[in-house]
């Protein structure tokens, strides 16, 4: 028989209006008509949804961003991959710390690592904005890729290995016809989860831009310092959206359990 | 004329040696086991062999060929695992047509092979399944046909019915026996259970510590074991260790603290000692002991325990310890019961 517990329902439900209300606020007012964002809105319209690609900056930097991630992605994945097979595969000298040094970038706050980067990259190597922006996300995704890899890794049986070996087939040749097809949905997984770490951040961003060149949520936060009209709110829709959607997929492929599981 | 020939081989771990001049030598069309306890080196003798160990000192021949850097891939074996390791994202067409596909076999002899060998094993229309979708039986089928396929020089089996329930095991080793001596392949099996390896093998190697203490064919070694360690191993539960042995013109007198005990043995080792297993030893009540009682030895029953078919007793005697199995459940002997112990001559082997 199942037990009614008022007092949990009434404390779960407050949960929720806690967690969603601002993202329910957020949509509601974006389809506000007025220039001031106002709750509850007071009209309807979809003309901040049509700002979004009038104001010239947003378009552009959802392009760096989109780029920024792909090509930060595609460098993650390319140490990733090697490095989560060799912490799984071998045993050898200074693996904890190499593990440890590996997943630091998710321990180490945000603001310091943008910090040092600054110091380093831009300050004293003189690197490009763009060089720079791309060191920096491609260091913030290795370890969400080296990650999510290894925990398909970890359930995958070695001796498979052997056996492709043993029939022939060479260790390179076995490692893309044989492993990588076992790892393949905790790769894409991966990508995805990366491709929102790199998306989302501000706090490395906000260090590596400069003049001329913004990634999309530097170019939010700067366009709500100086209006504070709907524009962002209608800009939040559209990306709640697209986060909805990449977690949907992340979930068909990895279980959201991974999430919880830290 | 021996196939391959394993030669003063070492193999250590973390310094510590496994293998030590370690010597093995197997014929063409031969079915050998190695068979030993957890921790023997027999599974580490046979990565060896397949290639995945290298070893630290020695040579591997094959075929009078220096096989010993030739790697994994170029050695054309056969190797069936304990944990089948099958590709999981592969039909059971795709897993066997592996090997083929590495050789840059044509399709349609792939598929003609595969079929044919998947016909062996008895795994006919199962092409399109998944290995997710099979029973345990079935995916050691289809390991076996995978490593069949490639018609390999060497078939190399580790523990591979050990993760199947008892009934199946039965029938998978007298199913791999038909197989390997329908096609002839020479076969190195690896297992820690005694009956697996004497029902399917030509030769048995019993390995202990990384030494082979005995290579021979299950027969000789069930009825001569030549050393200590390999008597205990099959089951002679009782050790007598004697001080002294001469030869005598119809066998051998072995003495033990005053006692002299006749045995009649064919095959002179040097061994001092003698291993008799619990069902040849025969039990009498002192006041009814016959008086042509072989080896005759007095006692007292300390234990009795009864096992259903028969009793087993625990006796103290003045040469030591027994372990009998006795069938005489008519009369039991009872605890603290004064005995004759028989050791018929023809059932004591010497050993080292």
């Amino acid at each position: 028989m199942r037990e009614k517990h008022i007092g949990l329902g009434i404390f779960t439900f407050l949960v929720f209006v806690f967690l969603l209300g601002p993202l329910l606020i957020i949509s509601v007012t974006s389809f506000e008509q007025g220039t001031v964002l106002k709750f509850p809105p007071e009209s309807f319209s979809l003309d901040w949804y049509k700002n979004i690609f009038e104001v010239s900056g947003f378009l552009e930097t959802f392009k760096v961003s989109i780029y920024l991630s792909l090509a930060g992605n595609l460098l993650a994945l390319l140490i990733g991959i090697p490095a989560a097979y060799a912490l799984n595969r071998f045993d050898f000298k200074g693996k904890a710390l190499l593990e440890g040094i590996f997943v630091s970038p998710i321990i180490i706050p945000g603001i310091v690592l943008g910090f040092t980067f600054l110091r380093f990259f831009i300050t004293y190597y003189q690197l490009p904005i763009y060089a720079g922006l791309f060191i920096g996300h491609t260091v913030i995704m290795l370890p969400f890729i080296i990650r999510v890899v290894s925990s398909s890794l970890a359930n995958f049986d070695f001796s498979i290995e052997e056996a492709a070996v043993s029939l022939g087939a060479s260790r390179i040749g076995t490692f893309f016809k044989v492993v990588l097809p076992n790892i393949k949905s905790g790769i894409i997984a991966g990508v995805l989860i990366a491709f929102l770490e790199s998306f989302n951040n501000v706090d490395i961003s906000v260090f590596m831009t400069g003049p001329g060149v913004s990634t999309l949520p530097i170019e939010m936060l700067t366009y709500v310092q100086n209006y504070f009209d709907p524009t962002i709110a209608a800009l939040s829709v559209v990306l709640m959206i697209i986060t909805a959607l990449f977690m949907f997929f992340v979930e068909r492929l990895l279980g959201l359990s991974y999430f919880t599981k830290r | 004329m021996s196939l391959f020939t394993l030669q003063d081989v070492t193999v250590a771990y973390q310094k510590q040696a496994i293998l030590q001049d370690f010597n093995l030598s197997i014929g063409e069309g031969e079915l050998v086991s190695l068979l030993g306890p957890s921790g023997c080196g027999k599974t580490t003798t046979l990565r060896l062999i397949a290639g995945f160990l290298q070893s630290k000192q020695g040579k591997f021949l094959f075929r009078e060929k220096d096989y010993t850097k030739v790697p994994v891939n170029k050695r054309n074996f056969g190797f069936v695992f304990q944990n089948y390791a099958l590709f999981p994202h592969m039909t059971v067409f795709d897993n066997v047509a592996f090997g083929l596909r590495q050789r840059k076999v044509s399709k349609a002899s792939i598929k003609d092979r595969v079929l044919r060998v998947l016909d062996i094993v008895s795994l006919k229309g199962f092409e399109e399944r998944f290995p997710a979708a099979l029973s345990g039986g079935q995916k050691q089928r289809v390991a076996i046909a995978r490593a069949l396929v490639i018609e390999p020089d060497l078939l190399l089996f580790d523990e591979p019915l050990s993760n199947l329930d008892a009934n199946l095991r039965v029938n998978m080793r007298v199913e791999i026996r038909r197989i390997q001596q329908e096609l002839g392949i020479t076969t190195v099996y690896v297992s820690h259970d005694q009956e697996e390896c004497f029902s399917i093998s030509d030769k048995v190697a019993i390995m202990n510590k990384g030494i082979i203490e005995q290579l021979s064919d299950p027969a000789t070694i069930y009825r001569q074991p030549k050393t200590k360690f390999v008597a205990d191993f099959i089951g002679f539960k009782n050790f007598i260790q004697f001080d002294s042995r001469r030869q005598e013109s119809d066998g051998i007198a072995a003495t033990v603290q005053g006692i002299t005990l006749y045995v009649q043995q064919q095959d002179n080792t040097a061994g001092l000692v003698g291993a008799i297993r619990p069902d040849d030893l025969r039990l009498y009540a002192l006041d009814a002991a016959p008086m042509t009682v072989e080896n005759a030895v007095q006692g007292k029953v300390l234990i009795s325990t009864y096992l259903g078919r028969s009793y087993q007793y625990e006796v103290q005697t003045s040469i030591g310890r027994f372990t009998v199995n006795d069938d005489a459940a008519a009369a039991p002997l009872a605890n603290g019961q004064d005995i004759v112990l028989e050791i018929p001559k023809k059932q004591i082997v010497l050993v080292d």
